[in-house]
């Protein structure tokens, strides 16, 4: 893949966070570089209180950095407000949950849409794009169904369309299996091995083995720093 | 996101939590409904006093015997005294005392059954001269006044309002018929125009009353003080821009029949407006403290949106997160609570005024007060309650944009 010649998707820079509760403070993340190229598929594992939960926030725009830069897509994000953070988050990034977050109350496709409503599109469009994007998770039927109606596998994959629908640069999967079954893994999994074929961006936390497997690069992580970052031998790519 | 996206979210969240948005919403529609309601009572009863007072004649002033001092309380008992006599009521009738006094009787009445063959009737019989008739500015119907031939021979007749002609006599015709009152039988030689009921007491029914010559009543029917003295002495000033100086005629007069000094002045002259006014200033007073009351309930409404909306916030705390995941800025977050909270407030106060509008329209056949309905106060109340929405919602409201994405995503 001719990546490296082309601006990375994310570039964070000697990035670190130190949250300050009380009179204690905890570095959470301590010292990270790391840079992931457009159509990389990576897997950042790490045991519980690694980090990588920071790491994954920050790569998100949820939480911002303390020290450090971060570019996403070539735009420099760490010194964002709210709102540009907001907007960035809204056209950059799809994050895919544990706990999938979608809206009981509204129906599938409404859910899908949500992104879109933030964005200002247009109602009918939304809608389109919307069930355009339940037909490429395979839930062309199930458009109008409510989350409670649907199975947790479902539900992921409900997420991973509104996640799509925007057409961002990064896909952001926060263990987006740690809910589900060992068939409806399978099944999401393989919609990622998908969308990374058709040439997505996908950036995945996890710490199953199995599950960081599928990616072509696994980024192990360690009390806020970065352990070993290898591609992986007979992954797709 | 557009106000009319934002509204439709805040529609379905507040239709998603039915029993409880409508609990919420009943504190505003009760508060509403009883603002509405009892500034309904007040302005109904306001109107009901004005137009019994506006009936009592136009250009009139009343002497009344005791005095009072109008702003600094009751001086003397009012109507203690029976101090008015009909040579004062002549004296005030010369143009050359009081020019601006066009006409003047001396009234004074009492209750009193007047029997018709089997029916009997009980109402007020009011003893006057002539000239009540423009005074109090009304007109025969039927038949005619008293003239100054029946007051000076103390002649047996009267003239009967048209409720008490129709209690006595029914479909038949009252002119020439006999109504007996203390076993003296009179003559019913006419009928009053009608200038309608008044619904709040009898004892003002200006339809139902038996007006009979002044001496007929001093000497023939009541007797005893009656012969000597009046109850009130009705004035007409000859236009209403003449009222003050009729009333400063009367007074100076009245000073110097009655040989006494402002200060000890042994009579009370009102006028419409001075009635009126105290009158309604009473009403007014009861209205004001029903409408705080009415107030304080919607006081209360609003802060049950404010806890709903408080409880929502916290319950709602990963969609707050979700959404700013995806993109919500503080702004639109703050924007969709606050859409909930007007629409929580909205609501209420639309079924509040519509609950105030019916009961506007059936609380007066249950109970016997007009209810008058102020579309500046409905429309006012609708407008305070989004407004209590709104300013209740604010403070969820901004709670809600302010959380943190990540504390929003990790909340329960």
């Amino acid at each position: 893949m001719a990546a490296t010649d082309s601006l990375p998707v994310i570039d964070l820079h000697d990035v670190t966070k130190t949250y300050q509760t009380g009179s204690l403070s905890v570095q959470a993340v301590r010292g990270v570089t790391l840079s992931i190229a457009p159509g990389e598929y990576v897997a950042i594992m790490g045991p519980s209180g690694s980090g990588k939960s920071t790491l994954m926030h920050i790569l998100g725009c949820l939480d911002p950095l303390t020290t450090g830069s971060y570019r996403l897509a070539g735009q420099d994000v760490s010194r964002m407000s709210d709102d540009e953070l907001a907007e960035v988050r809204n056209r950059r990034i799809g994050f895919v949950f544990q706990q999938y977050n979608l809206l009981p109350s509204l129906p599938a496709w409404r859910n899908v849409e949500l992104p879109m409503c933030y964005a200002g599109v247009r109602r009918d469009e939304r809608r389109a794009r919307a069930i355009d994007a339940l037909g490429r998770v395979g839930l062309a039927d199930r458009v109008m169904h409510r989350p409670g109606e649907l199975s947790g596998g479902q539900q992921q994959r409900v997420a991973i369309a509104r996640a799509l629908v925007t057409d961002p640069a990064l896909i952001l999967a926060d263990e987006p299996t740690g809910n589900l079954d060992s068939t409806a893994t399978a099944d999401v999994l393989a919609l990622f091995d998908e969308l990374h074929r058709s040439g997505r961006t996908i950036v995945l936390i996890t710490h199953e083995a199995d599950v960081a497997h599928r990616a072509g690069r696994v980024v192990r992580v360690r009390d806020g720093l970065i352990e070993t970052d290898r591609d992986q031998a007979g992954a797709l790519s | 996101m557009s106000w009319l996206e934002t509204l439709r979210t805040g529609l379905g969240a507040v239709l998603s939590h039915r029993l409880r948005s409508g609990l919420t919403m009943l504190g505003i529609l009760i508060g509403i409904a009883a603002v509405i309601l009892t500034v309904g009572f007040g302005e109904g009863a306001q109107g009901q006093v004005s137009s019994e007072i506006n009936d009592l004649g136009s250009n009139l002033l009343v002497v009344s015997p005791g005095s009072t001092t109008a702003t600094t309380g009751i001086r003397g008992g009012f109507g203690s005294a029976s101090t008015l006599t009909e040579a004062d009521a002549t004296a005030l009738a010369s143009k050359t005392v009081a020019p601006d006094i066009a006409a003047v009787a001396p009234a004074t009445s009492r209750s009193e059954t007047l029997t018709a063959a089997s029916t009997n009737w009980t109402t007020t019989v009011v003893g006057t001269t002539p000239d009540w008739l423009s005074v109090r500015a009304r007109s025969v119907t039927e038949g005619r006044f008293l003239t100054q031939a029946d007051e000076n021979t103390d002649a047996a007749v009267a003239v009967l309002g048209a409720t008490t002609a129709e209690e006595l006599f029914g479909l038949r015709d009252p002119i020439g018929q006999t109504v007996t009152v203390n076993d003296l039988p009179l003559t019913v030689i006419g009928v009053l125009n009608t200038v309608g009921a008044s619904a709040s007491s009898s004892t003002t029914n200006l339809d139902d009353q038996a007006v009979v010559p002044m001496t007929t009543v001093a000497n023939r029917i009541f007797g005893g003080t009656t012969r000597t003295s009046v109850q009130s002495i009705y004035i007409e000033a000859t236009s209403s821009n003449a009222l003050s100086a009729a009333y400063q005629e009367a007074t100076a007069e009245l000073l110097r029949l009655h040989q006494v000094s402002a200060a000890d002045a042994d009579f009370t002259i009102q006028s419409q407006q001075s009635l009126l006014s105290t009158a309604t200033s009473v009403d007014k007073t009861l209205t004001e403290l029903l409408a705080g009351i009415a107030a304080i309930s919607l006081l209360v409404g609003g802060i049950g949106v404010m806890n709903i909306m408080l409880v929502s916030v916290t319950e709602r705390v990963r969609e707050i997160g979700l959404r700013k995941a995806l993109g919500a800025t503080q702004r639109a977050i703050r924007r969709q609570f606050l859409v909930e909270a007007s629409v929580l407030g909205l609501a209420g106060g639309v079924l509040g005024a519509g609950i105030g509008l019916a009961g506007a329209v059936v609380l007066p056949h249950l109970i016997s007060n007009p209810i008058t309905i102020s579309p500046i106060a409905t429309v006012g109340a609708i407008v305070v309650a989004i407004g209590i929405g709104i300013i209740f919602g604010v403070y969820p409201a901004t709670r809600a944009a302010r959380l943190a994405p990540i504390d929003a995503l990790r909340g329960e």
